[in-house]
C-alpha cells in the first residue's frame, strides 16, 4: 500500500522532475551501455524542442553506430553514404535555407572517408551544424583503427598499438576546421558527467542559434568512449578517455565568434 | 545552341531546383553557361560547384530527399565516381537527372566522344540490383528536351533518370526551340506532391525518413522486389524508339545517339548502291526496344550494331534477336567517330557477304 502511494506520488505532474522528450523515440536503443551516443543524441533533440525546431529540422544520419539514428531521433531525417552527410546537408540547406540541418557523424565517417566532404562544406561556410562524435576507433565494424586512434593504441587493426611511423598520426581534424574561415563555432565537449552534459546542451544549443543567424558552420565534437570497442568496462573506458583521449583532444572551446580561442 | 548549353537553359526552364556539378571536358560547358545565366536570379535555382563527383551526386541525393528537383552533369571518369551515390538513390528511390556526356575510356582515356558506357548506364554501374532510366539524345534538341522528360520520369517513378550523350552531341552546335519557363514548386506543393519528402516533421504527420538502409533480409527482399516491380512497369510504359527507312529494309543498323547520326548517311551512301538498309533507333536504352528489334529481325537479313564501343549494345540486340537473323557490330573505340562509308563497309563485309 506504501509503495503504491509513493509510486503515485512519483508520477505526479507536479512532481515530474525530468520527462524524455518526445523528440526521441520509444525505440530501445542500439548502443552498447555506457557508450556516449546515446545521451548525445537526446541533448540534440532536447534542444530541438526547446527552441521549437521540430518543424523545421531534417537531420543527416551517418555510417557507423549511429547509422540507425533516424530510428531514435523523431525529426525529418536521411541516411547518408559513408562520409557523405555534409554534402547532403550543403544541399538540403542551400535548397531550404529557413530550415535548420544537421549532420551526426563519428570519427571514421567524418576524418577518414568523409575528410573532403567536411573540409569543403566548412571551407564553404555552409550554414549548418555537425555533431562530430570522437571515440578513437570503428565501433560498428568491430573495433578498428579509425583516423583519431591515439598514439600507440590498440585496435583489432592495429592489434600492436598504433605505430605511427607506420601507420600515420591521429586527426585533430577539428583543430583543422577550426583553421577555416567558413567555420564560426568550433568546440569540443563530452558526456561522461551530468556537468559535461550540460556544458554539452549548451554547445549544440549555442550551435543552432548561431545556424539561424547564418553565420556559417558551427561544429561540435563529443568526445565518447567506446568501451566494447576499446574492451573495457563503462567505468573503466570513462576513466581511461580522461586520461589518455583529452590531453591529445582537450575539451573547451576552439573558435568563437569566428575568432580562434587562444590557448587551446 | 552547343548540346551541353541547350541541356544547361533546359536545367532552368523545367524549373530545376539545384544543379550540382564538378568540371570535367567534354561536358563543362553545362556549369559554365548555368553560372554565365545567374539563374538564382531567373527562378531562384541553386548551382553549385562541388569538391568532387562524390560530393555532387550526394548533393543530389540530399535536395532530391527533400523533394527538390535536382540534377548534376558529368563525363564518363566523373560518373564513375558518382556510382556509389547514384546506386544510393536507387535504393532509396530518389528522382534526379544525370547528365554524361560520354567520353573514351577506360581510366582517364580521353576526352574525345564515345559510347563504351552502354554498360555502366543500362546494367546497373553500382552495387545492387537496380536499374536506370537511360536516355539516348541524338540531336541538341533532344539534350533539350530530355531534361523536362528526365524529370517526369524521375519523379513519376522515384528513380534516378540518366540522360546517356556523348562528347560530339554536347559539343554539337544546333538550332532548339524552347520551352516557357515551367515554375519551380513552393514548399507547400512539394508537400502534397510529395509527401515522403523531407521537408520538416509538420505536425500531425510521422517523421520521414530518406534511407536505402533495411538490416531485416525479409524487409530488405520486399523492398527489393517493388524495386523491380518498379523496373517492369518501366519497360512495360516507357520505351522509346525511332524507326528511319525500315519500311522496305533489307538490311537494319540499330544505332543511338551520335552512331545513329553517323548511320543516317551510311543509309543514304547504302541505298545509293542499292542496299535497301533502315535504321532502328534506340532512344531509351534502359528499357530497350527489345521486342521492337525482334519484329525487325523477322523482316530483315541481317542486323548491324553501330556503336562508338567495343560491342556493348549489341548484346541486348543478341538477346531480343533470339537467332532469328544475323547480327554483327562494328564499332570505333579511343574517341574516334566511325566515318558513313566505314559504316556501309562495314554491312557489307560482315552482314551481305559475312
Amino acid at each position: 500500500m506504501a509503495e503504491t502511494t509513493i509510486k503515485s506520488q512519483i508520477i505526479n505532474p507536479e512532481n515530474l522532475v525530468y520527462k524524455k522528450t518526445d523528440l526521441m523515440t520509444d525505440k530501445v536503443l542500439s548502443y552498447c551501455p555506457g557508450c556516449g551516443h546515446g545521451t548525445t543524441h537526446r541533448i540534440i533533440m532536447e534542444v530541438i524542442e526547446e527552441m521549437g525546431l521540430m518543424e523545421d529540422t531534417i537531420g543527416i544520419a551517418p555510417v557507423g553506430c549511429s547509422v540507425l539514428a533516424y530510428e531514435f531521433m523523431n525529426v525529418d531525417m536521411q541516411q547518408a553514404a559513408h562520409g557523405r552527410a555534409p554534402a547532403l546537408a550543403t544541399a538540403v540547406k542551400r535548397l531550404m535555407p529557413h530550415k535548420t540541418v544537421f549532420t551526426y557523424q563519428g570519427d571514421g565517417d567524418l576524418a577518414a572517408i568523409g575528410t573532403a566532404e567536411t573540409i569543403h562544406a566548412a571551407n564553404r561556410g555552409e550554414n549548418i551544424t555537425i555533431v562530430f562524435i570522437n571515440n578513437g576507433i570503428y565501433g560498428m565494424t568491430g573495433g578498428q583503427m579509425a583516423p583519431t586512434t591515439l598514439p600507440g593504441m590498440k585496435s583489432s587493426t592495429s592489434p600492436y598499438g598504433r605505430d605511427l611511423g607506420m601507420m600515420g598520426h591521429p586527426l585533430k581534424i577539428t583543430e583543422l576546421v577550426a583553421q577555416l574561415p567558413g567555420t564560426h563555432y568550433v568546440t569540443r565537449q563530452a558526456v561522461h558527467t551530468p556537468s559535461n552534459v550540460r556544458k554539452t546542451k549548451k554547445a549544440i544549443r549555442k550551435a543552432f542559434e548561431l545556424q539561424k543567424q547564418n553565420v556559417g558552420m558551427s561544429f561540435v565534437e563529443v568526445v565518447s568512449n567506446c568501451n566494447s570497442g576499446w574492451k573495457m568496462t563503462p567505468v573503466q573506458a570513462n576513466h581511461w578517455m580522461v586520461e589518455n583521449m583529452f590531453p591529445y583532444y582537450p575539451l573547451g572551446d576552439i573558435k568563437v565568434d569566428g575568432e580562434i580561442v587562444p590557448n587551446n | 545552341m552547343k548540346g551541353n548549353e541547350a541541356f544547361g537553359e533546359a536545367a532552368i526552364r523545367a524549373g530545376t531546383d539545384g544543379y550540382f556539378g564538378y568540371p570535367i571536358t567534354p561536358q563543362s560547358e553545362v556549369m559554365e553557361y548555368l553560372m554565365a545565366e545567374k539563374p538564382h536570379e531567373r527562378t531562384g535555382m541553386v548551382v553549385l560547384q562541388a569538391e568532387s563527383e562524390v560530393a555532387s551526386i550526394n548533393m543530389l541525393y540530399g535536395g532530391a530527399g527533400c523533394g527538390k528537383k535536382v540534377m548534376t552533369s558529368s563525363s564518363s571518369p566523373g560518373i564513375s565516381l558518382m556510382q556509389e551515390g547514384i546506386s544510393y538513390m536507387a535504393g532509396a528511390e530518389l528522382p534526379c537527372v544525370i547528365l554524361n556526356v560520354v567520353r573514351g575510356g577506360p581510366g582517364l582515356g580521353t576526352i574525345q566522344p564515345s559510347q563504351s558506357d552502354y554498360f555502366q548506364s543500362t546494367k546497373g554501374g553500382g552495387h545492387g540490383d537496380y536499374r536506370l532510366i537511360t536516355l539516348a539524345p541524338s540531336s541538341v534538341q533532344e539534350m533539350y528536351d530530355f531534361v523536362g522528360l528526365g524529370f517526369e520520369m524521375a519523379f513519376k517513378y522515384r528513380t534516378p533518370v540518366l540522360v546517356l550523350s556523348d562528347g560530339a552531341i554536347g559539343q554539337m552546335m544546333e538550332k532548339v526551340e524552347i520551352d516557357a519557363q515551367v515554375p519551380r514548386l513552393t514548399e507547400e506543393e512539394i508537400r502534397e506532391n510529395y509527401p515522403w519528402a523531407t521537408t520538416g516533421r509538420y505536425k500531425g504527420r510521422e517523421r520521414n525518413i530518406i534511407t536505402s538502409l533495411d538490416l531485416d533480409p525479409a524487409r530488405q527482399e520486399r523492398h527489393n522486389e517493388a524495386l523491380q516491380r518498379k523496373y517492369r512497369e518501366i519497360e512495360k510504359n516507357e520505351i522509346r524508339f525511332e524507326k528511319i527507312g525500315c519500311d522496305d529494309a533489307d538490311y537494319l543498323f540499330v544505332a543511338y545517339g551520335t552512331s545513329a547520326r553517323i548511320c543516317q548517311k551510311s543509309m543514304q551512301l547504302a541505298r545509293e548502291k542499292g542496299i535497301k538498309v533502315g535504321i532502328l533507333r534506340p532512344i531509351t536504352l534502359f528499357p530497350f526496344p527489345y521486342a521492337e528489334v525482334e519484329k525487325m529481325a523477322e523482316k530483315v537479313k541481317g542486323i548491324l550494331s553501330v556503336e562508338m564501343s567495343a560491342g556493348q549494345m549489341v548484346e541486348d540486340i543478341l538477346l531480343a534477336v533470339k537467332g532469328k537473323t544475323k547480327v554483327e557490330h562494328y564499332g570505333r573505340m579511343g574517341g574516334i567517330i566511325p566515318a558513313p562509308g566505314e559504316v556501309v563497309d562495314a554491312l557489307e563485309q560482315k552482314i551481305i557477304k559475312g
